[in-house]
């Protein structure tokens, strides 16, 4: 099967700053047409041509999936990043024509559960912002706690109290204002579900929360998204095509893969979809796994590395593309 | 133009055949002169014109004779269609893509027409004109799987993805190939798959179940199963074991050619967008060893197929007891010549 997602032509319809982080893009279809209905939780990789070099980054939808005229995301401005989010919030203007994929849902909502119980901490808002839209639409039953830094950076927390009043809580950590998880999560109604999506130490914390007070894991569901780290450049052999390739400080190793003209599969490029994973043929040298694709056993294995996320430091790396 | 729909029973007189226009666009499951398992998925575009891929769901001569069968099956046994109550929504996602799906491939029998979430729905063959609000169950007469499914060739099975896995939460099944979904409802992959020999071994469905549960919106993916079926009998369910079970000590040499079939399931998978569901139709073709040996390649392969089929295999498929003079009608029909790649008559 051919690569990643359908494509949609798309072009920017408006660009709106949310707060002194984060902007929200406005999506529609260039040929005027419905944009494909989606599911809260879902996401889309923009494409961005940024000079010679193409970044894929995934970004959540955060309108409502029962408005397909549009799509919006929001992109909270990294200023140590790869340079993804800087490139979106400098040079993407309203007019401009990108290219996005399908949407894929790889966080999507248990639709079993009698109680959706959604843990959000900053930019991990948004895909809550379309599951509750989705919810709200079908009389479902859920709760937002969302934690922010401070409230002019609590993005969409006003517009949440307003659609949902007391179905959200807010949190400010300059106001040393906590989550009490430990009683949130033991005063649950039977056939809640729990949602965590925010920095990977919240996620961790509610994970190992939510275990050690006896909620089976089928009912915690969590948005892991990892953005590629940079790191020292590196040297990879792909055996399968032929090609030696240099992975940039910038660059993740799926990116220099791809410059190269081969096509791995891809969906999250986050580090947790599984699709890129990639067979080790030959190494010399330490890896740097950043995903949460693989069991800690590949990991130590040294066999196996998923490109999307994951580095390499030391003299060679053969892989099986 | 438009399609002639035959009048034809797939029960008591069996009056079921193929035009020889279906004859020769029948999906023959068999591109060499051997089978064996394989993750034999592709992906599920429009095929060329006059194949049963020339629309990415099939209406075909068959449509109101099947649609009437269904109804029968219905009437006698209610839990052929089931859906547990969060599977709701993915209805809706089912009943949108089949009536887009329906409207566009045939728009001289179908016409969908939205204002929002006023729809209008008008099924021609079966004199359906209905309005109804997307979303609201109580604006049409069953639920929106059942509804549709009552007008959709071929089985349904809507599977919930959650954990990892994929679980068989809904369906609509009346013409299936010895598998119940009153049996199955609520299992996962691998739980209903257990029966299945040899593929285990092979690490088949761990594979295919990596990819289903990929699968993507816009993307959706094809593969073709086989069986045999002594008369066109569409409901060959394990409930109604009791009245087609004996039929397979029925065949003789003098009926080969009218009674055996060649059962074909062309199984598509497609990612539901607001459910985040898949939807798994298994659509049934049915052809009689009379119609199939008009085309001199398929008579050939076949019996090199049938002749050489693993034991295991056999005897899962339902063949064992008729085999032997199957093998012998079909090998009069060999001489023995090369057989040209691919699936279709030459």
């Amino acid at each position: 099967m051919s690569t990643g997602t359908t494509k949609l032509d798309v072009v920017v319809s408006d660009v709106v700053p949310v707060n002194e982080l984060v902007t929200r893009f406005h999506f529609r279809r260039r040929d005027g047409a419905l944009l494909p209905t989606f599911s809260g939780g879902a996401h889309v990789v923009a494409e961005m041509r940024d000079g010679e070099r193409t970044r894929l980054n995934p970004y959540s939808l955060m309108g409502s999936p029962l408005d397909t005229r549009e799509y919006t995301i929001s992109v909270r401005r990294d200023d140590a990043g790869r340079g993804g989010s800087l490139f979106m919030h400098r040079h993407v203007r309203p007019g401009a024509e990108m290219v996005i994929s399908y949407p894929v849902n790889l966080f999507s909502l248990d639709l079993r559960a009698r109680k959706h119980l959604m843990l959000a901490g900053g930019i991990g808002i948004t895909p809550f912002m379309a599951q509750t839209a989705q919810l709200a639409a079908e009389g479902g039953n859920f709760e937002l706690h969302y934690t922010c830094r401070t409230a002019s950076l609590g993005t969409y927390a006003d517009v949440l109290r307003e659609r949902y009043d007391r179905r959200v809580r807010l949190y400010h950590d300059d106001r040393d204002e906590r989550i009490e998880l430990d009683r949130l999560l033991s005063s649950q109604p039977l056939g809640t579900h729990l949602y965590v999506c925010g920095p990977s130490g919240m996620i961790d914390w509610v994970r190992d929360r939510a275990a050690a007070l006896g909620w089976p894991a089928e009912t915690v569901h969590f948005e892991h998204f990892a953005a590629p780290q940079p790191g020292a450049p590196f040297d990879v052999t792909l055996a399968v095509s032929g090609k030696t390739i240099r992975v940039d400080e910038q660059q993740s190793l799926l990116e220099a893969i791809e410059a190269a003209g081969v096509d791995p599969p891809y969906l999250c490029r986050g580090g947790v979809c599984g699709q890129c994973e990639t067979n080790v043929i030959a190494h010399d040298g330490k890896f740097i796994h950043n995903d949460h694709w693989l069991s800690e056993e590949e990991h130590r294995s040294c066999r196996k590395i998923m490109p999307c996320v994951s580095r390499f430091e030391g003299r060679s790396l053969v892989l099986e593309r | 133009m438009g399609i002639t729909f035959r009048k034809e029973t797939f029960r008591d007189d069996f009056t079921f055949r193929n035009s020889p226009e279906h004859i020769r666009r029948f999906p023959f499951p068999f591109h060499e002169d051997s089978y064996m398992y394989a993750v034999n998925i592709e992906p599920h575009v429009v095929g060329p014109k006059g194949s049963v891929l020339e629309n990415l769901i099939d209406v075909d001569e068959h449509y109101v004779a099947e649609m009437q069968d269904r109804a029968l099956v219905l009437a006698e046994d209610p839990l052929r269609c089931q859906s547990l109550p969060h599977m709701t929504l993915a209805g809706w996602d089912l009943l949108e893509l089949l009536m887009e799906q329906q409207a566009l491939g045939y728009p001289e029998h179908f016409t969908l027409a939205r204002d929002g979430d006023r729809w209008r729905w008008i099924n021609r063959p079966l004199g359906i004109d209905d309005t109804f609000t997307f979303g609201d169950v109580s604006t049409l007469p069953y639920g929106p799987m059942e509804y549709i499914t009552r007008q959709s060739q071929g089985d349904f099975c809507i599977l919930d993805q959650r954990d990892g896995n994929l679980w068989m939460d809904a369906g609509m099944v009346t013409t299936q190939a010895d598998w119940s979904l009153d049996f199955d409802i609520g299992m996962n992959f691998f739980e209903w798959h257990a029966p299945v020999p040899l593929a285990h071994e092979k690490g088949i469905f761990t594979r295919a179940l990596k990819f289903l549960t990929n699968i993507q919106q816009g993307k959706p993916a094809r593969r073709l199963n086989w069986t045999m079926t002594i008369n066109p009998r569409l409901d060959t369910s394990p409930e109604n074991y009791h009245k087609w079970g004996p039929d397979r000590t029925t065949v003789t040499p003098e009926n080969v050619g009218e009674k055996v079939h060649l059962r074909v399931e062309l199984q598509s998978f497609w990612r539901l967008p607001r459910s985040n569901g898949i939807v798994f139709p298994i659509r049934c073709y049915l052809i009689k060893m009379d119609e199939l040996v008009t085309q001199p390649k398929w008579a050939r392969r076949l019996h090199r197929v049938i002749r050489d089929l693993p034991e295991e295999l056999a005897n899962y498929k339902g063949l064992t007891r008729y085999r032997p003079t199957l093998v012998e009608w079909l090998s009069k029909l060999d001489d023995g010549s090369p057989t040209s790649p691919g699936f279709g008559p030459d």
